[in-house]
């Protein structure tokens, strides 16, 4: 039974890492992960786990590293934010091209310009396209647990795709919280070894990542595609299985009081607690709010989706990214894509908020609930609108 | 659920305080957040730290605006930085200073409970260094009464080493030194 | 022979046969030929090292020629045969 302690999170998920018996990691540091990076080259360094800890010159040469050592059959891992995971973003496709099960933890931070090492989601939501399965996390446990979970659900064989979770820099990473690391033993049973699809050996020479023309490109998209929508299947054991060790269940699409909720708001990553709390002092007034957080990012999970949002007469998509000159935050538009063929549908609004780092308190949570319960014409539905901003 | 803000300059060992604080709170069985304040901070630059401690669990992660209790690291930020913004009415002000609690009530125009302590002298004297943070821990846990003294040590052996009985020796002596005043 | 469907294809396109690239005979590209006259072949191997085909091969005899499959008339071979030993023929 693991002990119940308080860490700082990003050293926790060094810690967990550190326990998955991986073969390597290739990781540069960048604020705000860069507590991950030094944590573990000090496990590596220490002796502490039996890894090599490959010092790169940038992110790009981090992912090739990850890519190269993947491809010769070693357990690799590595981790970035912001400008760091922009530098990585040719390499991501192929990662997932090549089918090579690397986790990668992202500290997200903000994307430049202006230059800005404060949380929100502009790094990776530019990489939705890249065909990584991608995790949101709101807590301490919760990033340890699927730091490790990564690994079991991208090496499973019918699986065989990286991995990111993401992991609200500073927000999260510096925060010092209670948590309940699993112990060597614990994840040595949930964590089977490490069999590659195919490995650079010598004895038996492959070739990876090579040259298709357009004779055979469309069916290799297509089979990529395929891959990533079956993985949410291995996901859901996945998790079902760590539910069954740990006790700690997770679902794609987790759900706070929205099962009678009339309005609903949907968050991704830590801001989620603060939400709840929004969600509470509703309840209190007689107002039947209610709060999805989206946990699967990628493969999108739209039949939880679907199924949380239920009755629901509005819903509030919170983001903390924009697609400039387009539809608006992107889990706004994903989400209004999701209902556009369902004849039940709720009136969709979208706040983009908590942008490079701007504190989010709980009177912002209320104060949207209370603007769209306002909009009695609706005008407000289907656009997007930066919260908070001086006008 | 108590929540402190620490003003500091950068170097001086506010988000260590925080940390240790929150790890031997958990380690007692409580619920608490430690965390700094994002900034590109350097030695120097006033900085803040904050401390969330509750019975059950936090789900709040913003950050602190009213908070119950403001501990000032280093003097020399009253009147460079408003220390008492925000703070609750009947909350607590903690000084490290040699001053007396009514001349920092005075200088800060302020009339709730005050408490302080010669913390940098204490560090000196028990530590041979002018770091007042851990020594200024004690002087929280007698204002606020959150947990026990004996409740940081394992977190400060963990931290400090060899160093760590020191640490505890300044922490003990502010928290029999300190004055507080309401 | 056909093309695969998506569901065929082998996970991450890994090519596990080695050398399938020799059943691609590019020897078809070529208009011109390398000739060697082994009377001026002193044997040096030059033709043999900078071919960049690697289809240049040494016989028993010790005199050297280009595997027509893949020789695709590039011609550095006999840019490079400082005794002028190979010459370039317009194929037929």
């Amino acid at each position: 039974m693991g002990k119940r302690i308080g860490m700082e999170v990003a050293v926790a998920v060094a810690e967990a890492v550190g326990l998955c018996n991986i073969d390597m990691a290739a990781v540069y540091p960048i604020t705000p992960q860069s507590h991950i990076a030094e944590h573990l080259s000090d496990l590596v360094a220490d002796g502490k786990i039996d890894a090599e800890f490959v010092t790169v010159e940038s992110e790009h040469s981090a992912m090739s590293a990850v890519i190269g050592a993947s491809g010769a059959g070693a357990r690799s891992y590595t981790a970035t934010s912001s400008q760091g995971l922009m530098l990585m973003h040719e390499l991501l496709p192929i990662a997932s091209a090549m089918r090579l099960p690397i986790t990668m933890a992202i500290a997200n931070r903000a994307v430049s310009g202006p230059l800005n090492i404060l949380n929100d989601h502009s790094d990776i939501m530019p990489q939705r396209d890249s065909g990584w399965i991608s995790i949101f996390v709101e807590n301490a446990q919760e990033s340890v647990d699927m730091s490790i979970i990564a690994f079991k659900i991208a090496e499973n064989k019918d699986v065989m795709l990286p991995v990111n979770i993401n992991i609200d820099g500073f927000q999260l990473t510096h925060m010092v919280e209670p948590f309940e690391m699993p112990t060597q033993e614990e994840v040595n049973n949930f964590l089977p070894p490490f069999v590659p699809h195919a490995t650079l050996h010598p004895a038996k020479p492959v070739t990876m990542g090579a040259f298709a023309m357009s004779d055979y490109f469309a069916e290799i998209m297509k089979a990529k595609d395929e891959a990533l929508k079956n993985s949410k299947k291995v996901i859901l054991q996945v998790w079902d299985e760590w539910a069954k060790m740990f006790g700690r269940s997770y679902k794609p699409v987790e759900t706070y009081k929205a099962d009678d909720a009339d309005i609903l708001m949907l968050t991704m990553g830590s801001m989620g607690e603060t939400a709840q709390m929004a969600i509470d002092e509703l309840r209190a007034k007689g107002v039947k709010a209610g709060l999805i957080k989206l946990r699967l990012w990628r493969p999108f999970p739209f039949a939880e989706i679907k199924a949380a949002v239920k009755n629901a007469k509005k819903l509030i998509v919170t983001d903390r990214a924009v697609s400039f000159g387009g539809p608006g935050g992107p889990v706004f538009s994903e989400i209004k894509s999701a209902f556009y063929a369902e004849a039940q549908r709720p009136l969709i609004y979208n706040y983009i908020y908590g942008l490079g780092g701007r504190d989010v308190p709980v009177g912002d949570f209320t104060g949207m609930f209370e603007k769209v319960l306002a909009d009695a014409g609706n005008k407000a539905v289907d656009t997007y609108e930066f919260w908070g901003v001086r006008e | 659920m108590i929540e402190v803000r620490w003003h500091g300059r950068g170097g001086q060992g506010a988000v260590t305080s925080v940390e240790l604080l929150a790890v031997a709170a958990i380690a007692a069985g409580k619920f608490a957040q430690g965390f700094p304040s994002f900034g590109p901070e350097r030695r120097g630059a006033p900085v803040t730290a904050f401390t969330r401690i509750d019975d059950k669990k936090i789900n709040v992660r913003s950050g602190i605006y009213e908070p119950d209790v403001v501990l000032v690291l280093d003097a020399s930020l009253i009147g460079l930085v408003n220390v008492t913004d925000g703070l609750k009415p009947g909350g607590k002000l903690v000084v490290n200073t040699a001053k007396s609690p009514d001349e920092i009530r005075k200088e800060l125009n302020f009339s709730g409970t005050v408490a302080t302590v010669d913390g940098t002298g204490i560090a000196r004297k028990e530590m041979g260094v002018p770091i007042a943070n851990t020594t200024m821990i004690g002087a929280l846990l007698k204002v606020t009464g959150v947990m026990e003294l004996d409740a940081m040590k394992e977190s400060v052996e963990h931290r400090f080493g060899r160093i760590a009985q020191k640490n505890l020796n300044a922490m003990k002596r502010a928290y029999d030194e300190i004055k507080i005043s309401n | 022979m056909a093309l695969k469907s998506w569901r065929e294809l082998p996970i991450g396109c890994v090519v596990s046969e080695p050398g399938s690239a020799s059943e691609y005979h590019t020897g078809s590209w070529r208009s011109q030929r390398p000739v060697w006259n082994d009377s001026k072949c002193i044997k040096c191997g030059i033709c043999y090292v900078f071919c960049p085909e690697g289809c240049v091969q040494q016989g028993e005899d010790g005199f050297f020629a280009a595997n027509m499959d893949y020789c695709k008339g590039c011609g550095i071979c006999a840019h490079e045969c400082w005794p002028r030993a190979i010459a370039m023929i317009e194929e037929g």
